[in-house]
């Protein structure tokens, strides 16, 4: 696992792989369970968490509906605070713009704040190309990149990482980096931390850029707002002299009456805490204060396009506290990395396939990667219908249809790979549409069931290769009611 | 009161013993049960896999089975839950294709009348004792249908509690997802095997006998990876165990 989520295959083909390392899974159940328990109690402990829920969903909604109002509004706020404000319609016109505003200020080492919209566009790669050095400072984040890693969770992106093996990876790696680990560093939370906390203190005293991404975007008055748990988002929020932030545009919430909202749903959803311990917000530049010059970007890459799908847009209205991958039962055997994306478990199913189109191999399989039990739905802070919009993207991929790519109406094949799949179902909804030939079918397997194998050869084994075969009962209800009842009702066959 | 028994295609081809214990508890209840043979599949196969236009003849066909009944009752979770939370959908993606309200309006009939077997015993007759004698342990394992999408609740618990003779067992993280889930079974065969393994897992540290679900569907995957393992644990469907009485034990 190294830099890059390109050419990463299936998820079935990668789920499977992380399924046979027991550690991983063993990693991965610990720490989604003791979060997951964590944030039923905080949940519980408000009694209006539905109608704080509701309210959630309908403030996203409400922005959505109405994003280009709020997108200048915002912009109009940053810029007469003293920011400026850069539109980028992908992932490259992000990464340019902010390699461009990095060169500009002559330096070649930055200071980062956790930050998805940052992974999902892979600035750190865009800036290494321009040989600029970004330094995670969260850390997790800190662990993964020593590691040569990628992130395997939103909130927690070390989650797949035990204690020993991080106190290898800062032995190894911290003193290619910067300040070494200490001699005989063990693999006690408290020195491990203290590692950290040396290492990064370097970097925040040195930096003259800082680069983050924000959790909000209030339109009414400009304001960008981080939540965090470390304070070490805050350091690169301040320290340096220059301060780039890349957002989505989906980011943004009309006033601060609706961003207290979020300050609640948030951090109960997320690390279970009933307020998260630091919430930085700043509003463009202040004399005297923080960072001499503040760019914000506002990413698209795709936001737009999903907007313009009914079903799919509500995926926009997450705010990535990450509770859906700490109950997903799919995530918590697969792993992280197997979703090919920062945006792992149930809500990268959903965001993936949207962002980047569902014709890529990966892609196409990530609304598959769920059994629609719909624990994510049910924990969603902000209520939206993961199984629904997984079932919606299946759709796309097997019967294609109309969708936005770049702002343009096309109409999508369908993938392709489902050919064998697409005339089981077919000659499956063709017999259920004809009961009578159903029942003689079944009537020729009742007869034969003696003879039926154990175990399926091919795709079958799919099934039988750690599950029993159902028996075929000698007689369907069909015909019981039939023989003990006489018919009721016409048959019929399709209209 | 005209109450129609909707058996769904897997009890129907697979466990017709299901469909029967439900005939013969509804019975003994005072409820006369239809079987309109007209019925088929729900569609749930088709359209969670994606295939939701080979889903709407099934929808048109569930209309004209159950048009002219005032309850349609499933031993199914999910099946009832494909038919109330899907069928709208459908038929309002029909509609937005510019292809009528015939199916808005299938749904419309269909949604208010189509009860889960325990919702129906619960909520319109009213019972929790159904007077079942079952002299077994049993684990009850909540399925995800039942249990996030129709909301069942406690609804299988407060019946299986008023069964004499049978012994409830706690299953340890009963509301995780077994690993069925349709088609993800034998798309992801290694998640769902290793979802089905914990499951089981959990269900054979009970030490009961049997495991007790709404859905047969959920207990297909369940039963075959304790029937792999030689695990001496039943699967059971909960119409089954409510079916069963003294003089005719099941």
């Amino acid at each position: 696992m190294s830099g890059t989520y390109l050419g990463m295959p299936a998820f079935p083909r990668a789920a499977a792989a992380a399924t046979r390392d027991s550690r991983l899974r063993a990693n991965l159940r610990h720490a989604t369970h003791t979060i997951r328990d964590k944030r039923a109690k905080a949940v519980a402990e408000l009694d209006d968490w539905d109608r704080l829920r509701a309210a959630g969903a309908a403030v996203k909604d409400r922005t959505l509906r109405h994003l280009d109002h709020y997108l200048e509004q915002l912009e109009t706020a940053v810029t007469d605070a003293g920011g400026q404000v850069h539109w980028a319609a992908d992932a490259d016109e992000a990464n340019r713009i902010v390699t461009r505003l990095v060169r500009e200020t002559g330096e070649t080492e930055v200071v980062k704040v956790k930050s998805m919209a940052t992974q999902e566009i892979g600035l750190n790669e865009a800036l290494a190309e321009a040989g600029i050095r970004a330094y995670e400072t969260d850390l997790a984040e800190l662990i993964v990149q020593l590691g040569r890693d990628l992130p395997s969770h939103i909130l927690v992106p070390a989650i797949h990482r035990n204690r020993s093996e991080i106190r290898d990876i800062f032995r190894r790696e911290m003193a290619s980096w910067g300040r070494a680990a200490p001699e005989g560093l063990s693999d006690s939370p408290a020195e491990l931390a203290e590692a950290a906390r040396l290492h990064l203190r370097e970097k925040f005293l040195t930096a003259k850029v800082g680069i983050s991404g924000a959790n909000f975007m209030v339109a009414e008055s400009g304001t960008l707002v981080v939540v965090e748990s470390e304070g070490n988002g805050r350091m690169c929020l301040t320290l340096p002299e220059t301060l780039i932030s890349v957002v989505g545009i989906e980011k943004t919430v009309p006033t601060w009456q609706d961003l207290e909202v979020y300050l609640q749903l948030l951090p109960r959803s997320s690390t279970a805490e009933r307020m998260n311990p630091y919430t930085s917000t700043w509003t463009g530049t202040t004399d005297g204060d923080g960072p001499r010059t503040f760019h914000l970007v506002l990413l698209d890459n795709g936001r737009t396009d999903t907007l313009a799908d009914t079903v799919g847009r509500q995926a926009l209205r997450c705010i990535r506290c990450s509770a859906c991958l700490n109950v997903c039962p799919v995530y918590e055997r697969a792993g992280g990395h197997a979703y090919g994306s920062p945006y792992p478990g149930p809500i990268g199913a959903i965001l993936t396939p949207q962002f980047r189109g569902t014709e890529g191999t990966l892609e196409a399989s990530l609304p598959y990667a769920s059994s629609l039990c719909g624990a994510c739905y049910e924990v969603c802070p902000v209520a939206i219908d993961i199984p629904e919009v997984l079932v919606h993207l299946r759709e796309r991929v097997v019967e294609g249809g109309p969708v936005v790519r770049n702002g343009v109406r096309t109409v999508l094949r369908p993938a392709r790979g489902h050919a064998a799949e697409r005339a089981a179902m077919r000659a499956a909804g063709w017999a259920f549409d004809h009961p009578d030939a159903l029942r003689r079918g079944m009537r020729l397997a009742a007869r034969t069931r003696r003879l039926h194998p154990r175990r399926l050869p091919g795709p079958g084994r799919a099934w039988s290769d750690t599950r029993e075969l159902p028996a075929v009962p000698a007689e369907s209800f069909r015909d019981w009611w039939q023989r003990t009842r006489g018919t009721s009702g016409r048959e019929g066959s399709a209209e | 009161m005209r109450v129609a028994l909707f058996v769904t295609c897997i009890n129907d081809t697979l466990h017709p013993r299901t469909g029967q214990a439900v005939v013969t508890l509804l019975e003994r209840l005072g409820v006369e049960v239809d079987f309109p043979a007209e019925q088929s599949c729900c569609g749930q196969p088709q359209f969670n896999t994606g295939y939701r236009h080979a889903t709407e003849p099934l929808v048109r066909r569930f209309d004209r089975a159950f048009r002219d009944y005032d309850y349609v009752v499933t031993p199914s979770g999910s099946c009832a839950a494909m038919v109330r939370d899907n069928y709208p959908r459908i038929g309002a993606k029909a509609a937005a294709e510019g292809r009528g309200r015939r199916l808005v309006d299938a749904a419309a009939l269909a949604v208010p009348k189509t009860y889960e077997l325990t919702e129906f015993l619960v909520d319109v007759l009213k019972v929790t004792d159904v007077g079942a004698y079952y002299p077994h342990t049993v684990t009850y394992h909540p399925t995800c249908h039942g249990l996030r999408m129709l909301g069942l609740g406690d609804r299988p618990r407060r019946l299986l509690a008023e069964v004499r003779g049978l012994e409830l067992r706690e299953l340890p993280g009963a509301e995780e997802c077994c690993g069925f889930g349709g088609t993800f079974a034998v798309k992801n065969p290694a998640v769902s095997a290793a979802m089905g393994a914990d499951k089981v897992r959990q269900v054979i540290g009970t030490g009961a006998e049997v495991v007790c679900t709404v859905d047969n569907s959920c207990l297909l995957h369940i039963g075959g990876t304790l029937a792999r393992q030689g695990a001496p644990v039943r699967p059971v469907h909960i119409a089954e165990i409510l079916a069963s009485t003294e003089g005719s034990p099941r």
